[in-house]
């Protein structure tokens, strides 16, 4: 069963939520180069999975376990797991008031960077590179001098999470919930961003309600999560199947697999 | 949130970085307050009969006060008997140059990060440093001197330039004004003295370095501040001291005086030792500052970082007087531990047409209480006037305590006044989105409190900037380096 190739490999994965199991064994794969999607009804527990993976704090592992790129993952303080390559694309980003923008991506850039052992980016070069990946995703230079999400529009706030992570280049991107409240516009822009980052060596898991974005980025796996379970996976048939069907008919599997 | 406000409670609780003693023999005076240690003091410093009789008066009206009992603080009764009044480092014969000075103070200040020469040189800063009780080092004057600017330190001022010191000392903050301005007015011993001609610029920024130094010797300084007409002038203050495990009392008086047109400019950085963890030593920081827009069109602004003192009390003020005069404060406090602030700002609105701003940061840590006290009053010939609050409150850990204590009295209807407050957190979740970019937990600390200061830290000078933003991430640093 254990995959060499895996870039992630999560076996047998509880969760709890302050005292309170909500993920009930999980088991997923994810190899280098493939885009999962995660759907499912709501509080089936699609964001505690990434969560969790990223070391929230009262997010707690009670049986399991998590390799990313061969390494214990839960061992590692959130900051660890980010330098090593997993960036998290907030459902509602934060912001933090003051803090400007160009200045908050260029230290955590630095921050990654001095992790793995490679020198600095100066204040120069970091201004080529955000400028062409602004320029990608559609947005005015005078993002870098606002606050870090401070009075950010919603589709403002998605497009600086895409543009934090073709800066930051991570191997594994979970991506929560990106398509909410977007427009069609904003979801493109989204979308082109993403794309632009995918390559052979790097993986996606999407967590989503809604099919649209499958549209712009197709997944090659489907995973159906309900009541903390992963209980039917597919390819991107299984999402168009959703969209005429809902959830009822796999919710009555997930009872007949408690019964 | 045990775990993150422990994590927390680690980031903040870095120890006094200045904590040491320079072994200079010191001159001092049996402690105790009297008629004749008041004279003892104006004798030392030569000074004409006028400001003797003055700081007389200042005692006797003293001796009638008490305490003030109105501020958000706590402090131990004071034995103003046990406080020595007049302490000076002996190898002071008047030294003419760096060269003049004893190299051991010169040490200290290197210890303090604070190369003299140097940094003189460099940021073409003028620097009278004050050590102790007495002026020990004076540089730039010539250059000063060239555009008439006086720049020296307020005894000097006393003997050289007794018509100025007559017009204008005590015309802000009266000895009657409070308890600790009747004090400082008997016995205070040195301070700075600055006077700019009218249509001057000052050529550099102003600073002087304060230190405390000897055991139990109360300072008193004394600063005088006077931008005449169209004149223009930025004055830098900043402040360290040795470790001590008694408390020490300190009661400055400043006063500014903008005339019509005039621009004055007082920054302060003040880290004096606030106590150890458990609350034991620290700073008494009583001062009393005061900016008089005495001017049409005259404009004051007051921007400090308090990080230091075990207890400030501390309200740097505006009168504005002339048509159409401004006057700003911008302020950041920082408390931790047992560190106890009670500071803001009144500003007076008497002539027509004044705008007045206050930005205030307050950030309390550990089991420290942090209050805003803010006056602004509209007096009855102050039509359109105007003024905009804002006071910001941040919160770090589950014992410390963030007060807002605004006045407002308005007697004129056409005045505009606006006051807006908030209370935040440092939330887990900004600091789980800091940490998932990469960052360490104590950047991300440090990255969200300097962005919750940003409104102040741009009003301070470029060099200073740096310098605050320094001092509050060391204030805030954790144990791992």
């Amino acid at each position: 069963m254990k995959d060499q190739s895996a870039m992630l490999s999560i076996e047998h994965l509880k969760v709890a939520v302050d005292g309170k199991e909500v993920l009930k064994g999980i088991d997923l794969t994810i190899c280098p180069g493939e885009v999962h999607a995660i759907m499912g009804p709501n509080g089936a527990g699609k964001s505690t999975l990434s969560h969790l993976l990223c070391g929230h704090h009262g997010y707690e592992a009670t049986a399991g376990q998590v390799l990313f790129h061969q390494k214990n993952l839960l061992e590692l303080a959130p900051e660890a797991r980010a330098q090593s390559g997993l960036f998290l694309a907030f459902q509602q980003p934060l912001e933090i008031p003051g803090v400007n923008n160009a200045y908050f991506l260029r230290a955590a850039l630095n921050a990654q960077r001095r992790s793995r052992g490679e020198p600095e980016v100066d204040a120069m070069d970091f201004l080529g590179l955000v400028r062409e990946k602004l320029a990608l995703m559609q947005m005015d230079e005078s993002f870098l001098g606002r606050g870090l999400n401070e009075g950010f529009s919603g589709g403002e706030k998605k497009r600086n999470e895409i543009l934090q992570m073709l800066i930051l280049e991570p191997s594994l991107a979970l991506l929560d919930e990106i398509d909410s409240g977007l427009d069609i516009d904003a979801l493109k822009a989204v979308a082109t961003g993403i794309n632009h980052w995918r390559n052979s060596e790097r993986a996606l898991l999407m967590v989503t309600h809604y099919p649209r974005l499958l549209e712009y980025i197709e997944p090659d796996y489907v995973h159906v999560l309900i009541d903390g379970c992963i209980v039917h996976s597919g390819d991107i048939g299984l999402a168009h199947e959703l969209e005429t069907r809902g959830y009822e008919w796999l919710m009555e599997k997930r009872g007949a697999m408690l019964a | 949130m045990v775990t993150q406000n422990k994590e927390i409670a680690e980031a903040i609780g870095k120890g006094y970085q200045h904590g040491f003693m320079t072994d200079i023999e010191t001159e001092l005076a049996p402690p105790g307050i009297n008629e004749e240690m008041v004279a003892f003091i104006s004798h030392k410093k030569n000074e004409p009969d006028f400001m003797l009789q003055w700081r007389l008066q200042a005692y006797r009206y003293w001796l009638n006060m008490s305490h003030p009992q109105w501020a958000h603080i706590n402090v131990p009764p004071i034995d103003y008997q046990s406080i020595h009044y007049y302490a000076a480092p002996k190898n002071t014969n008047a030294p003419k140059s760096l060269e003049d000075v004893d190299p051991k103070l010169l040490e200290t200040y290197e210890k303090l990060g604070i190369p003299l020469h140097e940094r003189a040189a460099l940021a073409g800063v003028a620097v009278d440093a004050v050590f102790d009780s007495v002026s020990v080092a004076t540089t730039f004057k010539g250059r000063l001197a060239e555009v008439g600017v006086i720049f020296c330190p307020i005894s000097e001022a006393i003997r050289e330039h007794p018509e100025i010191i007559e017009r204008y000392m005590g015309s802000v903050v009266p000895f009657t004004d409070n308890f600790y301005a009747a004090l400082n007015s008997a016995a205070f011993t040195d301070g700075s003295f600055v006077y700019v001609p009218p249509g001057v610029q000052c050529p550099m920024e102003l600073s002087t370095y304060f230190r405390i130094n000897a055991a139990a010797s109360g300072q008193f300084e004394r600063t005088l501040i006077i931008a005449d007409r169209g004149a223009r002038v930025s004055y830098l203050e900043g402040c360290t001291a040795p470790m001590r495990d008694e408390n020490q009392l300190h009661a400055a008086v400043v006063e500014l005086v903008a005339l019509d047109d005039a621009y004055i400019k007082y920054s302060t950085v003040q880290n004096w030792y606030p106590g150890d963890e458990q609350g034991r030593g620290g700073i008494f920081n009583f001062v009393t500052k005061r900016g008089d827009c005495r001017g049409d069109r005259s404009h004051i602004s007051w921007t400090q970082i308090e990080t230091g003192s075990a207890v400030t009390w501390k309200y740097p003020s505006c009168l504005l007087r002339g048509e159409k005069s401004v006057g700003e404060f911008y302020s950041v406090a920082l408390t931790n531990n047992y560190q106890q602030a009670d500071t803001g700002t009144k500003m007076i609105h008497i002539g027509k047409d004044t705008r007045s701003t206050i930005i205030s940061k307050g950030i309390s840590a550990g089991l420290a209480q942090n209050t805003y006290r803010g006056l602004v009053k509209v007096l009855p010939g102050a039509d359109r006037s105007r003024n905009y609050t804002q006071c910001d409150s941040l919160l770090m850990g589950q014992g410390c305590g963030a007060h807002t204590f605004p006045y407002i009295e308005s007697r004129n209807p056409s005045a505009q006044i606006e006051h807006e407050a908030t209370t935040s957190k440092i939330s887990e979740a900004q600091l789980f989105y800091c940490r998932q970019r990469g960052l360490s937990e104590e950047d991300a600390v440090h990255m969200i409190v300097n962005g919750f200061c940003r409104e102040v830290f741009k009003e301070l000078p470029m060099e200073f900037a740096v310098e605050a933003q320094k001092l509050i991430n060391v204030s805030l640093e954790g144990a791992i380096g």
